[in-house]
């Protein structure tokens, strides 16, 4: 697979601030890549960098095989789609579709056509003569992707692209969103915070923190082998002890990590049994608990238990047994 | 919290606007007198409307005060723009307190310090550059300009700070160069502030009389300065006619502001 | 991220060009003009250094306007008697600004505009127009005086005009919008929440003003009171047609030491020292300009 962008050892400073340091990353031909990071932590520095918005302290971008370090936004053959969507507030939605087109010299009944097939692409061919103020925030959203489209850029940029939009409204964005990337078969990057977001629509995802990559992986591999346990922190409720206190100890030194929803419970004790301890608190999840168990080595352990499995719910004081197969324990860097 | 109907403040509220107002409603009001005495009412009348326009001499110094305020006021839009950018997006550069106290200063300055100092320093042009006409309705042009300038800074960095950065990167980002992306984003965003900038330029220049007084030539004499030699000697019903065409005439300009530019009224206050 | 290095420039230029000029330079004639004197000549004053067959052989600048200015009561009175007035008239605008601005903050949303516009309005009406409109009514023959011998509350007219109440009431109505503005714009941004708390924490409504509202809206009472008084202390046009001849103020001294006497050195002179005077409340405004978000 070849790559579309490569980021090589980049860094960004805001003042005092380093908001992107010294990342590498290689972007591939039409994948779809998800930069997930808490908020500060580079992420949408890292895209405006791509972007042209923002230049490099140092470090180069290469886009599509050339070096556009230095190159100012309009003469990128990418696109971006802000997080405020950033529409032209005085101009109609076909006049705001239109507006890239114009950029690249296109006119007359080439720039209709255009318009008229990214408004389609997008189910806004009606509104075309409405201002932005005048649609609704699903409208707004997918005006500004039909804006990026019609240039028909190599690489998508999206902003934290579900951030403005309803609960119900995301979900269904999301699934639009890889229908689109499928059939139009361009690169996509997206930034968000939101790690569920994140393992539904990429490929692979890169995950940042403090203006550093901490890994760049597919969603399943980050979820069983993440890289540290920064990661792992990440993606869902996990156990994490000092390797030195763990039960069934795998590794003398480090981390070691272990998902809820491994570790079985139950009331009576088995040959297999790790370890043993009391119930303090449980947690209703609905189609599981996630309950709290006190060791007898003074360890919390946090354990999913799914409301299905027929047993009598666990209630806080109950004595139980704990088990998990050696392979479910990962040994991880801090 | 819900205004109380009759809460100290809603009072003074509203004593303070009869302050404001009434002044101005005796004005109107006696301008239709038909008395030749100012206080005393005889009867509805228009005769002070058909002095003011035979009046040769007002009408030539209302002529120069348009002429002024309309170059003047332009002048000052396309300063006031360039030093609002400035403000508003370029960050921080070698001298920006400087220039921002200097640009601002004119907001308070009193109009005799303005004056005065444009004033000398048009005769000393004169003095070193044979090629300088000499004083008249241009070296007002520029004195009024210069302090217009400022209001027209403040209102259109106020605008363009309430602007999101991002609707220009888009447009960069959608391969627009700079100049494309002021000329079709950032100007027609900047529209109402620029009407509204214009209007308050225009209406402070047509009402300047001391920086006139200074720098006008003597064949430029401007309307506020024929005004303000006329009352003077006290108060006459031609200028009450005058007053009330001024105070109608600032009402209809503002109506067509704000609907020619619907949100350049609620631009028209500028943050000081 | 608008424009690349010579759009920039060409922006960034324009304003430094012209205050330069217009603003800078103006300062510096005014400056060299204050240390020389009057003279029978076009223009009216002395040349700054002395020739003698196209050369110059000495300096003819002297500090004699200074020392008038200084030693004659009349210059010394004229300044403090402005800066008192200047005062006083502020604090009369503060007192009858502040609860005006308070009740349109507190007054409904849609209303806030409309009173907003309506505090502006006259703003955008002559300022000459408007202190002729006070001629007209403070007159012994005016408006207010005929009301009040007709309902027999007086026998004879009240001296009103050409009176230190008439410049004060003149400098109270002329900048009433500048004071009711910045404190508006403070008080608007008050959080009710914060007035609810302190009454749930048992203050009483007064309390809860001089311990929350009135700290809060420190910095819209300082521009507020600024922007009215450093244009105060320099008027001439208030004291000349509202103000009698013993209304002394350094706006009309300058006035007729420049137009009447053609005293034009001497007028720098006093320049001078009013910008002096006034550059510490304008740097003070300037400063809180731009902390303002």
């Amino acid at each position: 697979m070849t790559s579309v962008i490569r980021i090589a050892a980049v860094s960004k400073r805001f003042g005092p601030s380093t908001a992107v340091d010294d990342v590498t990353l290689d972007i591939r031909e039409n994948e779809f890549l998800a930069l997930l990071g808490a908020s500060g932590c580079g992420k949408t520095t890292l895209l405006r960098l791509i972007a042209g918005l923002e230049q490099p302290d140092s470090g180069a971008i290469f886009i599509g095989g050339d070096n556009m370090t230095g190159t100012p936004p309009y003469a990128r053959p990418v696109n971006m789609m802000f997080q405020s969507y950033a529409l032209f507030p005085h101009m109609t939605v076909a006049d705001n579709v239109a507006f890239g087109l114009k950029q690249d010299g296109i006119s007359g009944a080439a720039l209709t056509a255009r318009v008229k097939e990214a408004l389609e692409g997008v189910e806004l061919e009606t509104l075309g003569t409405r201002k932005p103020d005048q649609l609704s925030g699903g409208q707004r959203q997918r005006v500004a992707l039909a804006r990026c489209l019609a240039k028909r850029p190599k690489v998508l940029l999206l902003d934290e692209p579900m951030a403005a939009l309803d609960k119900h409204l995301r979900e269904r964005t999301q699934l639009e969103l890889m229908a689109l990337r499928a059939r139009l078969g361009i690169t996509f990057v997206v930034v968000t915070h939101d790690q569920s977001e994140a393992m539904a629509m990429a490929d692979r995802v890169a995950v940042m923190e403090e203006g550093r990559i901490l890994q760049v992986a597919p969603p399943r591999e980050l979820y069983e082998r993440p890289a540290n346990a920064r990661v792992a922190r990440f993606f869902g409720d996990i156990n994490l002890w000092d390797a030195a206190a763990a039960p069934r100890r795998p590794h003398p030194a480090g981390i070691v990590a272990i998902r809820p929803e491994r570790i079985h419970m139950s009331r009576t004790p088995g040959s297999d049994t790790v370890c043993e301890g009391t119930v303090a608190d449980v947690a209703y999840l609905g189609t599981a608990s996630t309950c709290f168990v006190t060791t007898t080595t003074g360890l919390t352990v946090r354990v999913l238990v799914r409301s299905d499995e027929g047993a009598p719910p666990f209630t806080p004081g109950e004595r139980v047994y704990l088990t998990w197969p050696a392979s479910a324990m990962m040994a991880l860097d801090p | 919290m819900k205004p109380q109907r009759f809460s100290p403040a809603g009072v003074a509220l509203i004593l303070g606007l009869a302050f404001l107002y009434l002044p101005l409603a005796v004005v109107i009001g006696y301008s239709f007198n038909a008395s030749k005495l100012v206080t005393v009412w005889t009867g509805f009348s228009t005769r002070w409307y058909g002095e003011l326009l035979a009046d040769s001499q007002l009408m030539a110094a209302a002529r120069n005060s348009l002429v002024v305020a309309l170059v003047s006021a332009t002048l000052a839009v396309v300063l006031g723009t360039a030093a609002g950018i400035v403000f508003a997006r370029f960050g921080k550069f070698r001298g920006r307190t400087a220039l921002a106290g200097m640009i601002a200063a004119p907001l308070v300055l009193p109009d005799v310090i303005a004056g005065i100092s444009l004033l000398l320093l048009f005769v000393a042009a004169e003095q070193t550059f044979a090629w300088m006409p000499g004083r008249g309705l241009f070296t007002v042009i520029i004195a009024h300009a210069g302090f217009t300038m400022a209001y027209v800074a403040v209102i259109v960095q106020a605008r363009l700070k309430g602007m999101e950065r991002e609707i220009e990167e888009a447009a960069a980002d959608l391969g627009a160069r700079p100049g494309a992306v002021f000329l079709h984003i950032t100007l027609p965003m900047l529209k109402p502030a620029l009407i509204a900038g214009w209007l308050l330029a225009f209406v402070l220049s047509l009402d300047d009389l001391v920086i006139a007084s200074f720098v006008a030539g003597p064949q430029s004499t401007t309307l506020p300065m024929v005004v303000f030699s006329s009352i003077r000697l006290g108060v006459s019903p031609k200028i009450n006619a005058l007053a009330t065409l001024i105070i109608v005439g600032t009402l209809v300009l503002l109506a067509a502001a704000a609907w020619i530019g619907r949100g350049a009224l609620k631009m028209k206050t500028p943050r000081l | 991220m608008i424009g690349t290095a010579w759009h920039r420039r060409i922006v960034l230029a324009l304003p430094w060009l012209w205050t330069g000029l217009f603003f800078l330079l103006p300062f510096a004639f005014v400056l060299k003009i204050s240390f020389s004197e009057a003279a029978l000549s076009v223009p009216p004053y002395s040349d700054f250094f002395a020739y003698a067959g196209g050369a110059i052989v000495g300096l003819k600048a002297n500090l004699a306007n200074y020392q008038l200015l200084l030693s004659d009561a009349l210059y010394v009175k004229a300044y403090l008697s402005s800066v008192k007035i200047g005062a006083i008239a502020t604090f009369i605008t503060l007192l009858l600004g502040y609860p005006m601005a308070y009740a349109i903050a507190r007054a409904a949303p849609q209303r806030r505009n409309v009173f907003l516009v309506l505090v502006m309005l006259p703003f955008w009406t002559s300022f000459l127009i408007r202190i002729y409109a006070w001629m007209g009514l403070l007159r012994p023959t005016g408006l207010i005086n005929s009301a009040l011998l007709s309902l027999g509350v007086i026998d004879e007219p009240l001296l009103l005009l050409n009176t230190p109440f008439a410049v004060y009431l003149g400098i109270v109505y002329a900048y009433l919008p500048f004071m009711v503005l910045p404190l508006y714009a403070r008080l608007e941004k008050l959080d009710p929440a914060l007035l609810e708390a302190a009454a749930d924490l048992g203050a009483k409504p007064w309390r809860a003003f001089l311990g929350v509202t009135l700290p809060l809206s420190r910095p819209g009472i300082l521009a507020g009171c600024l922007l009215v008084f450093i244009p105060a202390v320099g008027e001439f046009v208030i004291p000349e047609l509202l103000g009698g001849p013993n209304t002394l103020m350094i706006g009309k001294v300058l006035w007729s030491e420049f137009f009447s006497n053609r005293d034009w050195p001497m007028a720098s002179a006093l320049t001078v020292v009013l910008l002096v005077l006034l550059v510490a409340p304008i740097m003070l405004l300037q400063a809180r300009r731009e902390d303002a978000p």
